[in-house]
């Protein structure tokens, strides 16, 4: 049953990814000018001269002659085969750059989520528990305040307290030694170890939407006769909160990771630019501000595809997680 | 008294519960405020309040959301008399003033004649590092006095008269003050900052209109019809909402021709920020038109034989006009943000504009803040304004749902 939800899932998923690459396509020709017409400029700026021959056959293997609905087809055609187009800027397929960045993005996503999870469960939890105390106050206060911040500012005052207070550099993944070599267990290592910073910086709105999520739907259960039952019965109130409501509760709580993952990796490209990540922001940024726009659609598109993927992951969790969610 | 004398307005508050003849009522003071009615409202007068009324009072209870209204009300004045306010041209650079600290005013007047009620700031002199070139500023002693209503620099107050009156001018028009310091050409941050306020400040309502207008048209279609339209509509929704925005919005800014003038720059950086918003609003108009459609004042209007625009904008939306403010005031913040990281990245708004996230630019680079700190003030305005718009979303949001818990 379940394996045939999936599936379900998975078909509904093509449409979507259809969209998305429909939304890319576009962007890659909104600037004015196409890519060829961008490449040979690039190359005339630095005294090169593409001859006639690689022209055209770059023109064909774009179909840059032919109507938009046959390039976007053909476009499409060779992203299915791996193929996303060359970067002019770098001289370079697009998809040699594209994957490693990525990765890294993915990584960041999924440890911000983790971290957003385990950090605003327990909160919200307590909030609700012990609502209007001192330190419901104090959460709910610093929730207002983290929900304001922007993402950039909050990383831009943290590098200046760590350049002012500890005269460190806290920006990037990894330490200068581990930045070219290849991947191994130690570089692995010096990534989590640099890896909390931006954690903390992408984490703080969302931990701080989900904990009033979490105390809300908390509260809203709290009130319910079951609860008075279970209390009357004798339950500890540990395992009585734990078991019933906070169960209920965190139902809606799953079905964020649907939008808090936009968020995310909305958010990662500008925290990424701000403490130079080697992740898939500052490089877009840099593609978009050249106009390369291969690379940039690359990168709208692999974005996009991986908040498609986590609705996937939120939808399933939730049939798993909730008996009452029907399959259909 | 019995809860039929609230009156045919009952649905805008739970009964009341009275506890005699005569008695003043007791009212439900559950922890969110039920109707939120005043403690000395008399019952008569709960009786006869209009709706607006009523939320009024509930609305008056929450001492954030009237604190966020009071922060909003101010934050919208600067932005409304920002050449008035700021001291100086915000254009105007200064090398000698370049990375000016900031400068306290003080009141208090204590010289050889006594103690004056006077304002003044200490002035400060600027010395060279003679090996290491650094600029530093130390207090000379002397004071600039303050004086309101003073001349200043000429300006044209709303491109319509020309005056040189400012909130706040030195006695002496040639010395200069820096309530938030300088910036690294010696521009004033005050003056910067008052200028800016009126763009950010603006972009979140320009926006805010385009996502009511694509909100109430696409939700309303949407709850109103049903059908295939609801089917394509939510399917637009969910996947505008499943797009990770700041990517999207990057590639479409970075589209624009950075040649444009400023006020084309703005209408395009506004309409794309607004592409977000509509969604929020567009699933509560759609919610409460999908309730909404088969009550009995519909049903009514339609047998009467009202045309459908009629029974769309005379009958159903007035009823959740409440909800459409609550929910546009907490969309007026996320756009503020968009627009201030759009041009903290570059791009948004070119440098001539000034708005805080180009304000912010300036304080991307580490070595600039650690010497001047006080680059990060727009950054508190932000936060300041964000945190009001959610405050008062909030206060609006309990203050008009009658049944709140």
């Amino acid at each position: 049953m379940i394996w045939r939800f999936i599936l379900k899932r998975l078909l509904y998923m093509i449409p979507f990814l259809f969209a998305v690459s429909i939304v890319s396509f576009l962007l890659i020709q909104a600037p004015p000018g196409d890519y060829l017409t961008t490449y040979i400029a690039k190359l005339g700026e630095s005294n090169e001269v593409l001859d006639q021959a690689s022209i055209n056959n770059l023109r064909a293997r774009f179909g840059l002659d032919q109507p938009l609905y046959v390039q976007y087809f053909k476009w499409v055609g060779n992203l299915l085969q791996g193929d996303f187009g060359m970067s002019f800027e770098w001289r370079q397929p697009v998809s040699d750059l594209v994957w490693e960045r990525m990765g890294l993005t993915v990584c960041l996503s999924f440890a911000t989520l983790l971290f957003t999870w385990a950090l605003a469960m327990p909160i919200g939890i307590y909030s609700a528990v012990r609502k209007y105390t001192l330190g419901d106050y104090i959460i709910t206060t610093i929730g207002f305040i983290g929900l304001a911040t922007p993402n950039f500012l909050l990383a831009l005052i943290l590098m200046y307290i760590g350049v002012v207070h500890f005269g460190a550099d806290v920006g990037g993944l990894f330490s200068p030694e581990y930045k070219n070599a290849p991947w191994s267990w130690a570089k692995v290592v010096n990534l989590i170890e640099h890896l909390w910073l931006p954690v903390i910086v992408l984490g703080t709105g969302a931990t701080a939407s989900l904990i009033r999520i979490m105390r809300a739907n908390l509260l809203d259960e709290l009130n319910r006769p079951y609860v008075d039952t279970a209390r009357a019965k004798g339950l500890s109130e540990w395992a009585l909160i734990m078991k019933y409501p906070v169960r209920v509760a965190l139902n809606p709580f799953v079905s964020t990771i649907g939008w808090v993952l936009p968020n995310l990796v909305s958010g990662a490209v500008v925290t990424a630019i701000v403490l130079s990540l080697p992740t898939a922001g500052p490089l877009m940024l840099q593609a978009l501000l050249s106009q390369d726009m291969y690379l940039a659609g690359a990168f709208v598109l692999l974005l996009s595809s991986l908040t498609v993927v986590g609705m996937l992951i939120s939808d399933i969790l939730l049939v798993l997680l909730d008996p009452r969610v029907r399959y259909e | 008294m019995s809860d039929g004398s609230v009156g045919p307005k009952d649905t805008a508050h739970p009964p009341l519960r009275g506890t005699g003849d005569g008695a003043p009522t007791r009212l439900e003071t559950s922890d969110a405020g039920t109707a939120g009615l005043p403690a000395d409202a008399a019952p008569d007068k709960v009786a006869i309040a209009s709706q607006w009324q009523l939320t009024w009072w509930a609305f008056k209870r929450h001492r954030l959301a009237m604190l966020g209204l009071w922060v909003i009300g101010l934050l919208y004045l600067i932005a409304i008399f920002s050449e008035f306010i700021a001291p100086d041209d915000p254009f105007k650079q200064n090398r000698r003033a370049v990375f000016h600290p900031p400068q306290m005013i003080h009141f208090i007047d204590r010289t050889e004649d006594g103690i004056q009620l006077r304002p003044y700031v200490w002035e400060m002199d600027r010395q060279r590092d003679p090996e290491t070139l650094a600029i530093t500023y130390t207090k000379s002693g002397e004071k600039i006095y303050l004086r309101m209503f003073g001349p200043g620099p000429e300006y044209k107050f709303w491109g319509i008269w020309t005056t040189n009156i400012h909130l706040f001018a030195t006695v002496d028009p040639r010395e200069k003050y820096f309530l938030f310091g300088a910036d690294r050409l010696g521009r004033d941050m005050f003056s910067r900052i008052a200028y800016g306020t009126r763009i950010s400040m603006s972009i979140g309502l320009v926006g805010v209109a385009i996502s009511l207008v694509l909100g109430i048209v696409l939700g309303g279609l949407s709850g109103y019809y049903g059908g295939r339209i609801d089917m394509a509509i939510q399917r637009l929704i969910e996947f505008t909402l499943s797009l990770p925005t700041i990517p999207i919005w990057l590639a479409l800014a970075a589209a624009l021709p950075p040649s444009w003038p400023i006020y084309q720059q703005y209408f395009v950086i506004t309409l794309i920020v607004s592409l977000v918003g509509w969604t929020e609003l567009g699933r509560v108009v759609r919610g409460r038109f999908l309730a909404m459609k088969n009550d009995d004042f519909v049903i009514a209007a339609r047998l009467d034989g009202a045309s459908e625009p009629r029974i769309i904008f005379r009958h159903m939306l007035p009823s959740l006009t409440s909800h459409i403010i609550a929910s546009l005031t907490l969309a007026v913040p996320l756009m503020i943000l968009a627009e201030t990281g759009l041009s903290f990245l570059g791009l948004g708004l070119q440098p001539p504009a000034i708005s805080w996230g180009v304000l912010l630019k300036e304080a991307q680079n580490i070595l600039s803040i650690s010497q001047a700190p006080w680059l990060f003030i727009p950054g508190g305005f932000v936060v300041i304004a964000v945190l009001a718009f959610n405050f008062l979303g909030d206060g609006m949001r309990d203050a008009a749902d009658p049944y709140g818990h």
